[in-house]
Order: structure tokens, then C-alpha cells, then sequence
């Protein structure tokens, strides 16, 4: 079965179940269901978040509420990579709870209706990283049964067969290796980019780091930990 | 109880020294437990159990497991299962026949929750009128929870699967319950000679952490005051993500085939493989038809097995190429409905070349005679039959 991006239809296929396996060892990816060499599913990747409309990335919990510094560096390095992506948005996937009434589709996706914030805000290229393989199996699957949007998995473990294009035991050190080349290919193709962090999250309220306290995370307040060793005075 | 070494899984698996000893099913799927650094055992171990759950709370006692305990029947003990897997433990827990089947909403829905639990189930007569005999009927109910279920020969096949069914249960591209089945009585009672990996050796702990989706540790609530769910119910989702959850249970079953490559050799053994005739078995079944297959080598029949060890997934392609010459196909089974006849017929082209059978049920043993029978009619062999008295 050949990857591609949708609409595919009402009920989309499982690609594991059409024959696609995912990459057999650390330095290979998937590209539209086929092992390559890494390298050549990051420049496909590249292509696709340089060429179409939209290009965001979905930071999954893994990396958001990651205390570790696996976590601090990938969040370091994805930030380094959306500098680089022209017009680039972050979006985050906080947490995998269905959101009732309605999802704010400018402020997160989830893996319940991720349909909802790629249709509204007109994705055309993706990135799920960070985000937990079944969760972000089940939003790849509906994204491709439903949209004509063009993902790329960021995997820390094994990778996922429902993205166009997959990257497996990739921490920060491949996400910078990815970045290199995205580079290289906006040079290839000729779009001037100047580093810059995309916008803030049009939904969310202005924060500032020097004054903010826990009331300013509202309903993700009890997600919060304090650092080890560190004591918090300022609590609910 | 001697002080146990972590060492690697493959090491374990499929290097490590092996000691050969004498001993029953249930002691062999015991010893497999013993070596697994199980967390925790749950259970409702009654008649028609077989021992291996009472085998497992002496592990328990000596140390070798954290925690065991009795649940109050066996929904209850599947269940906590789940619970304390999603809790991030390694557990295990066996059952059998009217056990299994009483338990089955619960474990219907591990595959959903992402339990990586290894289940044993250790085959009995299900239906009325009540019997405590070998029948394996159970497993065809079995067969469409989404969870990996491997097929055990004997003794040796026992530990094995026991074994590596923890490893593949925790890959991450899996996270799917293993359900290790095998023939009460005929296995679970019987003793057969086991080559056994050493006794100080141990799996590495489970890690909760590496998983497809987020153990519930301490920074989530308990589940009682939790304002969502890890597994929400079904009100606030869309249809499509309950389909494409489905889909990824199913798919997660299918990643595992690469692992029973890995540590099982294979979804199928075959012997003769440019045979005329195969007999296709599973379970003890295939002790019998490894015995017909000898048979009619001594007579000089062409005659080859295919003894299938993972039922699901089902090595529907591995099947479909050995037995693409095939003249006849012979399928003896140890229930009445015939699930590995159903799922090789849908799995290959030609299929009235399937023969049904023969099938045994109800705790009755399985002659190798009447699987020479059907290979006989297959092949035009006319044969006396001497009646013995």
C-alpha cells in the first residue's frame, strides 16, 4: 500500500494491515509506506513543510510535560527546526481527553478529532512528535481518511506506518539532523527565511515568565510538577 | 529462592544455557513465570483450572512475584488485571473453559486498554453438561479479542511461548495482551522433558514508560476522581476514532508477527515442505499429527505437517504458500467447530481441499489412526482395518 495523503475516504486503511512494516533499524524511515534511507524521507519531509500551505507541528505530551532532559533537548530542537520552517505553527496535542463541548481548533488538536483543527486552520503539512504511538496512530489515520494533509512522524520509538513520512528513534539529535536538511533543501529551492519562533497560540492568553503563577495554566494545573528540590509556595 | 540476574531478553530467549528436566505443562508455564520478573499474579484459580495458577502463588511465596492475589471470581480478577497493568506492572494470570469465558468481556477490552498482560489458557470443555476434559473450543472465542494468541504443542512449547509471550506483549509497536493457550490435561498434567533457560536468570523489568500510551503513575490522579479517563467513554468521541481504534488494536496484533519470527522461529513449523499431503494441527493436536506425518514416512507417503504456533496473527501467507501444492489438506482438531479448519479454508485458494478434521472434543484423546484415515482417502489407499479387542 502506497502512503498518501487523503481525503481517503469514509473509512480509512490500516497500513500495517496493507503489508507496510515499519523502518527495520534506527537509520531508516518510511516514505509513503516504503523503507529509505533516513535521509531521503527527510528531504521528502522537508519538501512538503517547505512546498505547502500551513506547515505545523503538534507537540504531543512526551515532550510537553516531559521532565527529563531527553524532553528539555527535543523541545529545544523542535524549536530550532520551527525557526527554520517558513510561516511554521505549533499546535499543541496536550492531552489525549476528548474536549467537550467543542475543541478550540486554533489552540490544540487532539487525537479524538484531529480533523477538526486541521480543516479550521487549513494544514497542509504536519509533524506529530512527541505524542504517544497509539494516540498518534489513531489521529494519522484520521487525518488521512479526512484530509488532504501530508504528516511526518517524529518517532522516539519504533515510527508509524500510517504517515506519509516516518523517522524513528528520533530524539534531539535527529531532530537537528532533520533540520540541517531542511535547511539545505529551502536553499535548493530558493525560499529566503530568516530564523524566527512562529507566533504565540492566538488562543492562548500572553504569558509572562516572570510573573506567571499556577492559575495562569487553568484547567492544566494539575499537570504541573515542581522541580526536584524545589519548593512552591504559590499553589491553588 | 536463588538471587536472580537481570540479563537481556534476546540472551535469555534464545542463547542462554538450557537445562533439560522432567515436568508437567503447568509447571513448565510456572517456570517460565518464575524466570519473567513478573510484578504481580491475579487469579480465581478453581477446578477446571489446571495447577498453574496454584504453582504461581508458591512463586509468590517465595519471593518471586510482588503480589498475588484470589479475585472474587474471574471478571473480577481480568479486571485487576488491567488495572494494575495500566498501573505499570508486569502480570500474569492464567485460566480455563468456563473461567475464560466468564472473564471474556474484560479481556475483550485489554487489547483497547493497551495491557500488555500474558494470559494462560489452559484448554477445558466449555459446554453443557459440565465436564472438566481437555476440549479446546474456548480458544475460537478467544480468537477475536484482539489479543496474540500462540498455540502450545507440549511442555517445551509451553515455557517457551510463557516466556517470550512477556517480551513480545511489552514491544511498543505491540502493547497487546499474549494469551498462551495449550491442552489441559493432555499438557498441563502431562510430564514431558523441557530444556529450561537457568533458574538465576531474569527478564529485565518491565518499563512503563516505554509504551504507547502513558502508564498511569503519579502525576494522574486514580481513575475514581478523575475528571477524564485514560480510556474515555464513548459520548464525547466521534465513531471514527472508535473504528480507527479498532484498527489499531488489529494492526498492533500484526506488528507482532515479526517477533515470533524473532523468538519463536516462525508462526508455523514445517516438516516436508514439498509434500503431496499436509496435516495441518495446532496445540497438542500437532503431537498427533507429527505422528501420522511419521507414519506415513515408514510407509512411504508423502506426506508433511504444518503445525501453526500463533493462531492470531494468523500466518495466513505462510500457510497459503506451503500449501500451494497441496493435494489434500488434513485438519484435526480438538473441538467440535473447527476454528483452524475455518481460518485455514479463508486463508488459501481451492479450499474444498480441506479436509475438516478428524475433530475430538468432550476430554476424548485424539487417535493418530484417524488422521491416517483422512490421509489414506486423500491419497486412494485402500487399507484393512483391524479391529483390536
Amino acid at each position: 500500500m502506497k502512503v498518501v495523503p487523503g481525503p481517503e475516504g469514509y473509512m480509512p486503511k490500516v497500513a500495517a494491515l496493507e503489508g507496510v512494516s515499519l523502518p527495520s533499524s534506527p537509520n531508516k524511515g518510511l516514505l509513503y509506506g516504503e523503507e529509505v534511507d533516513e535521509e531521503i524521507a527527510m528531504r521528502e519531509a522537508a519538501k512538503a513543510l517547505l512546498t505547502k500551505q500551513n506547515p505545523t507541528i503538534f507537540p504531543g505530551p512526551k515532550i510537553l510535560w516531559g521532565w527529563s532532559p531527553t524532553a528539555f533537548e527535543e523541545a529545544e530542537a523542535i524549536l530550532e527546526l520551527a525557526k527554520e520552517i517558513p510561516n511554521c505553527r505549533i499546535i499543541p496535542m496536550p492531552d489525549y481527553r476528548p474536549k467537550y463541548p467543542k475543541i478550540d481548533p486554533e489552540a490544540e488538536i487532539n487525537p479524538n478529532h484531529p480533523n477538526l483543527t486541521i480543516l479550521h486552520n487549513k494544514i497542509e503539512a504536519c509533524i506529530f512528535v512527541g505524542v504517544h504511538c497509539h494516540y498518534a496512530n489513531l489521529s494519522l489515520r484520521m487525518i488521512r481518511a479526512g484530509t488532504n494533509c501530508f504528516t511526518i512522524a517524529i518517532c522516539g520509538e519504533l515510527g508509524h506506518e500510517d504517515a506519509m513520512v516516518t523517522l524513528r528513534d528520533a530524539h534531539g539529535e535527529k531532530i537537528r539532523k532533520f533540520k540541517d536538511i531542511l535547511v539545505q533543501v529551502r536553499n535548493e529551492l530558493g525560499i529566503q527565511w530568516e530564523p524566527k519562533l512562529p507566533p504565540p497560540n492566538p488562543s492562548l492568553p500572553k504569558e509572562n515568565w516572570e510573573t506567571i503563577s499556577f492559575h495562569d495554566y487553568g484547567e492544566y494545573v494539575f499537570l504541573l510538577m515542581p522541580k526536584k528540590g524545589e519548593i512552591v509556595t504559590d499553589t491553588e | 529462592m536463588p538471587e536472580q540476574k537481570v540479563v537481556d531478553p534476546d540472551y535469555l530467549l534464545l542463547e542462554a544455557p538450557r537445562e533439560r528436566k522432567f515436568i508437567t505443562g503447568a509447571q513448565s508455564m510456572a517456570e517460565a513465570v518464575k524466570r519473567a520478573n513478573v510484578d504481580m499474579a491475579i487469579a480465581y484459580p478453581i477446578t477446571p483450572q489446571s495447577e498453574v495458577m496454584h504453582l504461581v502463588g508458591d512463586l509468590w511465596a517465595q519471593g518471586y512475584l510482588k503480589d498475588y492475589y484470589r479475585a472474587e471470581e474471574e471478571y473480577g480478577a481480568f479486571s485487576a488485571i488491567a488495572g494494575a497493568a495500566r498501573g505499570g506492572v508486569r502480570v500474569f494470570t492464567a485460566t480455563s473453559g468456563p473461567g475464560l469465558l466468564r472473564g471474556l468481556e474484560a479481556i475483550a477490552s485489554w487489547p483497547g486498554h493497551r495491557i500488555p498482560a500474558v494470559l494462560g489458557v489452559l484448554t477445558r470443555v466449555v459446554n453443557a453438561p459440565l465436564s472438566i476434559q481437555p476440549d479446546n473450543i474456548e480458544i475460537s472465542y478467544l480468537l477475536n479479542c484482539g489479543a496474540v494468541v500462540l498455540h502450545a504443542e507440549n511442555q517445551q512449547d509451553v515455557f517457551d511461548f510463557t516466556l517470550a509471550a512477556f517480551v513480545i506483549a511489552e514491544q511498543v509497536d505491540v502493547y497487546v495482551p499474549v494469551a498462551v493457550a495449550t491442552e489441559g490435561f493432555f499438557v498441563t498434567h502431562a510430564k514431558g522433558y523441557v530444556n529450561l533457560t537457568p533458574e538465576d536468570m531474569k527478564l529485565p523489568p518491565r518499563n512503563p514508560y516505554k509504551a504507547p500510551v502513558p502508564p498511569t503513575d503519579n502525576e494522574i490522579p486514580p481513575a475514581r476522581i478523575q475528571r477524564d479517563a485514560p480510556v474515555q467513554k464513548s459520548n464525547f468521541m466521534s465513531y471514527l476514532i472508535h473504528a480507527v481504534w479498532q484498527q489499531e488494536v488489529w494492526a498492533s496484533t500484526t506488528r507482532a508477527m515479526k517477533y515470533i519470527y524473532k523468538y519463536l522461529g516462525g508462526p508455523i513449523e514445517v516438516i516436508n515442505p514439498d509434500a503431496e499431503v499436509f496435516v495441518v494441527a495446532s496445540g497438542c493436536a500437532a503431537a498427533q499429527a507429527r505422528e501420522a506425518v511419521r507414519y506415513s514416512q515408514m510407509e512411504g507417503l508423502n506426506v508433511g505437517l504444518v503445525k501453526v504456533k500463533a493462531i492470531r496473527p494468523f500466518p495466513e501467507k505462510e500457510i497459503r504458500e506451503v500449501l500451494k501444492n497441496a493435494k489434500g489438506i488434513v485438519i484435526p482438531e480438538h473441538n467440535i467447530v473447527g476454528w483452524l479448519a475455518r481460518e485455514v479454508k479463508a486463508a488459501i485458494p481451492n479450499n474444498d481441499r480441506v479436509v475438516g478434521g478428524p475433530r475430538v472434543y468432550g476430554g476424548m484423546t485424539l487417535p493418530t489412526e484417524l488422521i491416517m484415515d483422512e490421509i489414506y482417502k486423500i491419497l486412494g489407499v485402500k487399507k484393512d482395518r483391524k479391529v483390536l479387542v
